[in-house]
């Protein structure tokens, strides 16, 4: 189905109204989890593994139990028998998961493992107790180095039998050689990519509040994702749905971070009915980098051929990602997606992939912004090492093989089918922002006078907004309330993606209201149908289907009763500005708000057959299995070949995300992505010593970019309507997926003279002195 | 608190109201804003001093709320967020900005934000685009890229934007 047009007139839909969240977010009066204080409520440290891997012999609670203000410490003993199950609705029951004890049970599988819940009057009562916890630990070699793993004696989860959770792959290599053998030029890398992670500002946390007498359960979670917590918490404690609701007002970032329950949340869950007071859990920034969990850290051999013009011929990528202990989700779907998207926005003609997933004893693999990312990076890294060894400009060798128009929808080899996508005019629109025979010449000039100037280009197409099981539908109930206000309510909750300005824009423009009468609550299970919450950047389409499928229920009853109140045919009523009124006689109207009255106070007065009130619901169903969404970034950067520091300059994005229902809320998306990507190319790394200590668990040494490294990012936009409503498409992912390769590209490039060829990141400067040492060695030698 | 913990009375005016409260001497400014004072606005993004989100002011300086102790404010003025708006909640020329200038997206960092840079421009009238990114930079934000916190600043300094992001 494709629907590209509006109800009624654009009014608010693609202008930059004023974020409605700002009033309470800059004043001091959001509500995250943290703010949330509920009389008698007791406060959650956990105990956690100081080693990689260790057997427990046996834990020690007296003196802890004894401390002041104490009030419980729990170990897997207490905790663990109550577990019903453990499945996140997303992945399914039938998934063959890791299995996720909540508290550690008789191993510990990476430093940070929770190994016991400390309860107590005040947090910090409960890390005093906390210290008191006497764990008698066994130490054992751990697995730390995930590209041995697989030849590893010890195994991480022994019952698994192996520490490769699993391969997935397509077509093999082998059945490429023959177009290998054959092309003029065939390049082969291996591209390794750190562990970095979503790094919120504002860390995990829920308040649990069991009810004994009612046996009711009110959890307020940071979390992108209310809906998915009360099914978990279901599940997990045997409560029915009906008895559970989860509170979200505010969370403080989540990136992906947030979307699942993992064991953490899992113990306080399983703690509360025992506890009987109200349990608050917040983690601090130490257990976000120890235990939240990490993303990225993967390789893979590359592998593209190419004819004697440049013309891609084959793509093969071999990936190998680090899953951690306890990844969430099984990370073996996120690992296909990674081979699936490889051949990218690019004419390939035949393709293949292999795919294989990791146990290690580190902190588990979790989702992250664009969580098959590292097709992109290998892929961009790749094409400019290929051009360069081909003699070719890296421009010139995408601009030959870029899909255009006219070729979608183009099937890629694994299946890919992708529509509705711009490569070559976001590509073309990038460069010409840039002017990037002009910086060419002025990089010229700099290398003259012994200045490093770099330009990077990356492209991807990216899938958004998955039409399919938990995902594939979004509802919304509006209430016109008979005052003629409007409320619209959807599952959503802020997460810093600013939905609830995005379905006030969307419900005004639907209904025809003026922006000011409407009003949205969301992040409340309790008055919110279920939705899935903000992940494969999904919220904007899915939520505008929703709301236009719940205010054309509305609309209708409102011409319906203006008609019969005017005498006149329904199909003459218009609405606007909210009023309704006979088209043509904009005087023979009534306003929303007496018409609201009329609908609840004077059921009479309807016509008949029209339902009183002015309340609907309705759900929408994806109108596609995927909306694809494109993007071109471009940046330059100077590299100063004393001190390996990387300086951007210009940084540019051009994408293609549909119409724009607010244009500052897509360029702050994609800014925050491309922070991110910046903080994983050049500085971020969640980092382990050989023997699994994790060694960033401060801010000090996990470094975050700043504005001082965050240039001036520059907006370009194609639009291209996509299947799904109003033509829009997902925008909350690609920043960070175009940003690495981009950033890398541009240092590449800057070095190119000096022999450097560049496969790792994170590009920190003694990283980039290093390349510049050892292609140094490699001249002289 | 505990029984037998050692308190310490203080008093201290946060916002033009006194709060006076026995204290433990290892409580935070920001634990004793928050739990003690109710403030919720100061948020605690590291306890280590780093994200600068519990930026508050302490007689009129930034300070981080997390590095000092509630018992070092004793007899100080405090300034928190939800002390920078006006009397009838009119939002102040930062606050402001940073709605005008999608300065901001969870809200996670912007109380921090908007205390250092209230600060900032109290010092420092009529600051440059490197001057600003340098005074942004003990505050971490892992939503906007800095963006419109740049341009916010720009605003409320009354300097011309540069040039406009489109």
């Amino acid at each position: 189905m494709t629907d590209a047009s509006p109800l009624t007139a654009a009014r608010y839909v693609g202008t930059r109204v004023h974020r409605v969240e700002d009033a309470r977010l800059l004043t001091g009066h959001g509500t995250y989890v943290d703010d949330v204080s509920l009389p008698g409520m007791l406060h959650a440290c956990f105990v956690r593994s100081p080693y990689a891997r260790a057997a427990i012999r046996g834990i020690d609670t007296a003196a802890a139990l004894a401390a002041p203000g104490v009030h419980f410490v729990f170990t897997a003993a207490d905790l663990n028998p109550a577990m019903l199950e453990q499945w996140h609705t997303s992945i399914g029951a039938a998934s063959p998961e890791t299995p996720r004890p909540p508290l550690a049970e008789g191993e510990v599988r990476f430093a940070g493992d929770p190994v016991a819940l400390v309860v107590a009057d005040s947090r910090y009562l409960a890390e005093d107790a906390a210290e008191l916890v006497d764990v008698d630990y066994d130490p054992r070699p751990a697995v730390v180095d995930y590209t041995t793993a697989e030849h590893n004696d010890a195994l991480v989860h022994e019952a698994h039998g192996s520490n490769v959770v699993a391969a997935l792959n397509g077509l093999p290599a082998s059945a490429l050689e023959s177009v290998f053998a054959a092309s003029a030029h065939v390049v082969r890398e291996t591209i390794h990519q750190q562990a970095y992670a979503p790094v919120p500002m504002e860390g995990r946390g829920l308040v649990v509040d069991w009810s004994r007498p009612t046996g009711e359960l009110t959890i307020y979670a940071a979390t992108q994702s209310p809906h998915e917590v009360r099914l978990f918490c279901s599940r997990l404690l045997g409560v029915p749905e009906h008895r559970i609701r989860v509170i979200t007002r505010d969370t403080g970032g989540g990136f992906g971070q947030k979307v699942l329950v993992q064991r953490d949340e899992m113990c306080v869950m399983l703690a509360a009915p025992k506890v009987g007071a109200p349990l608050k859990w917040v983690e601090d920034r130490r257990e976000n980098l120890l235990a939240a969990g990490k993303s990225r850290h993967e390789h893979a051999d590359v592998t593209m051929a190419f004819d004697a013009d440049g013309a891609i011929q084959a793509a093969h990528i071999d990936f190998v990602s680090d899953c951690g202990a306890y990844p969430t989700p099984w990370p073996v779907g996120p690992a296909a997606a990674v081979g699936m998207l490889f051949p990218g926005p690019y004419r390939v003609p035949r393709a293949g992939f292999a795919t294989k997933t990791i146990y290690t004893n580190t902190v588990g693999r979790t989702a992250y912004r664009g969580p098959w990312q590292f097709e992109t990076l290998a892929r961009e890294m790749l094409l400019d090492i290929a051009a360069r060894r081909m003699g070719v400009d890296p421009v010139e060798l995408r601009r030959r093989n870029l899909l255009r128009r006219e070729e979608l929808p183009y099937a890629n080899p694994n299946g890919m089918t992708y529509d509705s996508i711009s490569p070559t005019e976001t590509f073309e629109q990038a460069l010409a922002m840039l002017d990037y025979d002009a910086f060419r010449e002025e990089q010229a000039r700099a290398r003259a006078n012994g200045r490093y100037l770099g330009v990077g280009v990356s492209n991807y197409v990216e899938p958004s907004t998955p039409g399919y099981g938990f995902y594939g539908t979004e509802a919304a109930t509006i209430r016109i309330e008979p005052s003629g206000a409007v409320n619209v309510y959807i599952a959503g909750g802020s997460t810093g993606n600013s939905i609830e300005t995005t379905v006030v824009q969307l419900t005004a423009d639907a209904l025809g209201v003026n922006i000011d009468d409407v009003h949205t609550i969301q992040g409340d299970t309790a008055v919110t149908s279920f939705g899935a919450g903000a992940a494969g950047s999904r919220s904007g389409s899915m939520t505008a289907g929703a709301v236009r499928e719940t205010s054309a229920i509305l609309r209708a009853r409102i011409a319906a009763i203006a008609a019969h109140r005017f005498e006149a045919a329904v199909d003459d009523i218009e609405i606007a500005e909210s009023r309704a009124f006979v088209r043509g006689s904009p005087a023979i109207g009534i306003s929303l708000g007496e018409l609201a009255a009329l609908a609840y106070f004077e059921p009479s007065a309807l016509p008949p057959g029209v339902a009183a009130g002015l309340e609907a619901s309705a759900r929408y169903t994806a109108a596609a299995p995927i909306i694809w969404v494109n993007a071109t970034h471009v940046c330059t950067c100077e590299v100063d070949v004393t001190t390996g520091l990387v300086t951007l300059l210009r940084y540019i994005v051009s994408e293609d995300c549909g119409p724009m229902i607010n244009p500052n809320v897509v360029e702050g998306q994609i800014a925050g992505g491309v922070a991110q990507g910046i903080g994983g190319a050049l500085y971020e790394h969640l980092a382990y010593d050989a023997d699994g200590n994790p060694v960033t668990t401060t801010f000090m040494d996990y470094l975050l970019p700043t504005a001082c490294e965050v240039p001036r990012i520059e907006y370009g936009h194609i639009e291209t309507a996509s299947p799904g409503p109003g033509g829009y498409k997902g925008v909350g992912e690609g920043g960070a997926i175009g940003a690495p390769p981009c950033v890398v590209n541009a240092v590449a490039d800057a070095l190119s003279p000096l022999g450097v060829t560049i496969t790792r990141l994170p590009l920190t400067p003694s990283a980039v002195v290093a390349l510049l040492e050892q292609a140094e060695k490699i001249e002289t030698s | 608190m505990p029984d037998g913990a050692a308190q310490m009375p203080i008093a201290v005016t946060v916002n033009g109201r006194v709060y006076a409260a026995p204290v433990e001497p290892r409580q935070t400014l920001a634990d004793f804003l928050r739990d003690e004072c109710g403030l919720t606005g100061t948020h605690l993004g590291c306890e280590h001093g780093v994200c600068g989100a519990c930026t508050v002011l302490l007689d009129g300086a930034a300070v981080r709320s997390c590095l000092v102790f509630a018992v070092q404010t004793d007899g100080a003025e405090v300034t928190t967020i939800e002390g920078i708006a006006g009397p009838d909640g009119e939002l102040s020329a930062v606050q402001s900005a940073f709605r005008d200038c999608h300065g901001l997206q969870c809200g996670f960092c912007t109380p921090g934000f908007v205390m250092s840079v209230t600060a900032f421009l109290h010092d420092r009238a009529d600051p440059t685009d490197d001057e600003i990114r340098v005074a942004l930079s003990g505050t971490l934000c892992r939503c906007t890229g800095y963006q419109g916190i740049v341009a916010a600043v720009h605003q409320a300094a009354g300097a011309p934007h540069g040039e406009e992001s489109r």
